[in-house]
């Protein structure tokens, strides 16, 4: 048998070598997901009972959305979705506008001090947030908020501790910095000449030709926003407030104390919840595959 | 308009306004920016600054006394580390006296760090560790032994993590940097984690790492054909760290995978079949035009990586609680254990002011490296 091999079965068990790898990584990357989902599917003990086989990857057996019902049941998991979803909408929304606002001052007027505020801007791109974390819990626990019962002292639950800190974005505001400037200089001086003051050429002229900068900013301000954990796990003690991510903590405290009837854990409640949170942002990542991908591979350029 | 614009050759005027208009620039420019000045001023700046006053003070969340300005106290008991020699215990006769296992016993540790007047310097310290080495034991006592310990587990995190998430992130890059058929559904697949939140893969990862039934150990199991005996991987002090390691890069790499990526795009394909002219082989290539093209994108995903995992909390918060035995406690834990949990915001704040410094030397050494290659 002749060993040397000819570049075109070299080729070939090359490309049949890169299919087997990346198969095997796919599995790896989509089995814990599917086993969600499939789990959110049975009974706890059969859920326990299959683990030891494949069965564990395959909606059979004693199929059902019982554990659906039993976790909306358990905890008030739609109030933790409308909480969350209200939070990032709010926050997104606010910060789309506050960000670009500022970053077209900043990349196409022209005023003393804006040097100074860019490059402090771009400064606080390396402080995550965990260093200011514990100094933003003693400030926001002392600031004042008018309100339906008037002038109350102290942010902590509240929607609004959960919004205003995270309203302005310095990444945000650095992606529409580059965006703005990229932009043909004679669209805004043609605007100037037809007489329009500044707030309308930004309003109108650049918003609308923004469109994939705006859509980068969302999805990425969107997706830290729904993931958020450690700071309202700090803010949000009462279950008005508590986002998915909080209140999935809190299930999973409530579910390993209190086991269920056949005295384990009630796994296929857990994974209901999980599937419930999950699925919405996999089918928008789904749906907007390219927009998100692009999204953070534009984290890569800022270096 | 001409004009204008050539007696503003900076174009400092470009309007049909005039004059006027030097004024209001500026005005509108300021108005426009000041929502997210002052945004920017009050949650994120003056509480950086916050956290430096703070961790000089006893200030605490709640509390009925004035707080005061305590100096270095709380980074003393942060960073205080000192080694403490014990020598055996010995008889009448000189003899080291041996417990009932026949072992050498040394003076317990508090002897010396409880209110022990001949030994001043190691009053309050906790101990860290202790190794035993040529006939004595050698104690390292801390002012915080936990925070010592989120220090070293931190480390271990990122240097783990680090070259870990890169080079698998690199290796999915290549691997799906070809097109052929089914590479659009490669990159999705391996791209999906990144889109589920960190606390979900934590809470599905209890399951999967259960040392009964969890799917890892079944796998196994499977795979040697019964001889692998299950681990609980999340209760042993060696596997609780390794195991989020693995589920944390689990989730990231799809992040890194697609910076590599654009990454690779920028590389132009002419270099590569100068390249194959040349005779370079599919190694060759990588290390002699690919590599040299990622510098760039190397480093800023080295520093994306680092900062991440620097700031490690949520998994080990759902998962582990810092345990077991401290194994899985680190900075950003101590954190908010000391800041929220008990309260302490000093304390917190003094962590918080350390942690900004290990993030502070990591960009520099990130300036270090990009401008070396401008060079």
């Amino acid at each position: 048998m002749n060993l040397i091999l000819s570049i075109k079965q070299k080729r070939a068990l090359f490309l049949a070598l890169r299919y087997g790898l990346m198969s095997l990584l796919a599995v790896i990357f989509a089995f814990p997901i599917v086993f969600m989902m499939v789990s959110s599917l049975k009974p706890s003990l059969q859920i326990l009972r299959d683990s030891s086989s494949l069965m564990a990857f395959v909606p059979m057996g004693d199929i059902s959305i019982d554990n659906y019902f039993k976790a909306f049941e358990r905890a008030p998991i739609g109030l933790f979705v409308y909480n969350s979803l209200m939070v990032t909408l709010v926050t997104m929304g606010l910060g789309l506008f506050i960000n670009s606002m500022a970053a077209f001052a900043l990349a196409n007027m022209r005023w003393k001090g804006q040097q100074v505020v860019l490059s402090v801007i771009i400064a606080t791109l390396i402080l995550p947030f965990e260093t200011i974390a514990i100094p933003l819990l003693m400030v926001v626990s002392r600031l004042p908020w008018l309100g339906p019962e008037g002038l109350t002292y102290g942010w902590l639950n509240s929607y609004q501790v959960q919004i205003i800190p995270f309203i302005v974005d310095a990444f945000s505001i650095f992606l529409f910095v580059q965006f703005f400037k990229s932009l043909p200089y004679e669209l805004i001086e043609a605007a100037r000449i037809d007489g329009a003051g500044w707030f309308r050429i930004y309003a109108q002229v650049i918003v609308p030709i923004s469109g994939p900068v705006f859509a980068t900013a969302a999805i990425l301000r969107g997706l830290f926003m729904w993931n958020q954990y450690l700071w309202p796990s700090m803010v949000i003690q009462s279950t008005q407030y508590r986002p998915v991510m909080v209140g999935l903590g809190y299930f999973w405290q409530l579910t390993s104390s209190n086991t269920a009837g056949e005295g384990i854990l009630p796994w296929g409640e857990l994974m209901a919840y999980l599937t419930i949170i999950t699925i919405p942002v996999i089918v928008l990542f789904l749906a907007l595959q390219r927009a998100f991908v692009e999204s953070i591979a534009t984290t890569g350029i800022k270096g | 308009m001409a004009a204008i614009a050539k007696t503003n050759p900076q174009g400092q005027a470009y309007s049909s306004k005039g004059n006027k208009d030097r004024y209001l620039e500026p005005l509108a420019a300021w108005l426009m920016a000041s929502p997210a000045v002052i945004l920017l001023l009050a949650f994120l700046i003056i509480p950086f600054f916050l956290a430096f006053f703070y961790a000089f003070t006893n200030q605490r969340l709640v509390s009925p006394n004035p707080t005061e300005y305590v100096g270095l106290a709380n980074f003393k008991q942060l960073l205080t580390v000192k080694i403490l020699r014990l020598d055996p215990i010995v008889d009448a006769a000189g003899q080291p006296v041996l417990d009932e296992t026949g072992n050498i016993t040394y003076p317990r540790e508090r002897e010396f760090t409880r209110n022990n007047p001949e030994y001043p310097q190691y009053n309050g310290l906790q101990k860290w560790t202790a190794w035993d080495i040529g006939g004595s034991r050698w104690t390292l006592l801390a002012g915080d032994a936990v925070f010592m310990r989120s220090l070293i587990n931190t480390f271990y995190f990122a240097l783990v993590i680090v070259p870990g998430q890169a080079g698998l992130g690199l290796l999915l890059a290549l691997l799906i940097n070809q097109r052929t058929a089914g590479v659009n559904f490669f990159r999705t697949v391996f791209f999906i984690p990144v889109v589920v939140s960190i606390v979900v893969v934590s809470i599905l990862f209890q399951f999967i790492y259960d040392g009964d039934n969890g799917l890892v150990n079944n796998t196994l199991v499977f795979l040697t054909g019964g001889r692998f005996t299950p681990v609980d991987w999340l209760a042993s002090p060696s596997t609780a760290m390794p195991a989020i390691m693995v589920m944390s890069a689990w989730q990231a790499v799809g992040i890194h995978m697609v910076i590599w990526l654009a990454g690779l795009q920028t590389i132009p394909e002419i270099l590569y079949e100068a390249a194959s002219i040349d005779g370079a082989n599919g190694w060759q290539k990588f290390i002699y035009v690919t590599w040299p093209g990622l510098r760039n994108t190397a480093v800023f995903i080295l520093v994306t990586i680092t900062m991440a995992a620097l700031g490690l909390f949520s998994q080990i918060d759902v998962m582990t609680q810092g345990g077991p035995l401290d194994s899985t406690t680190t900075v950003i834990y101590q954190a908010v254990q000391k800041g929220y949990k008990m309260q302490d915001i000093a304390y917190g704040s003094a962590i918080s002011v350390a942690f900004f410094i290990l993030v502070l030397t990591v960009a520099l050494v990130q300036r270090y490296l990009t401008r070396e290659k401008d060079v």
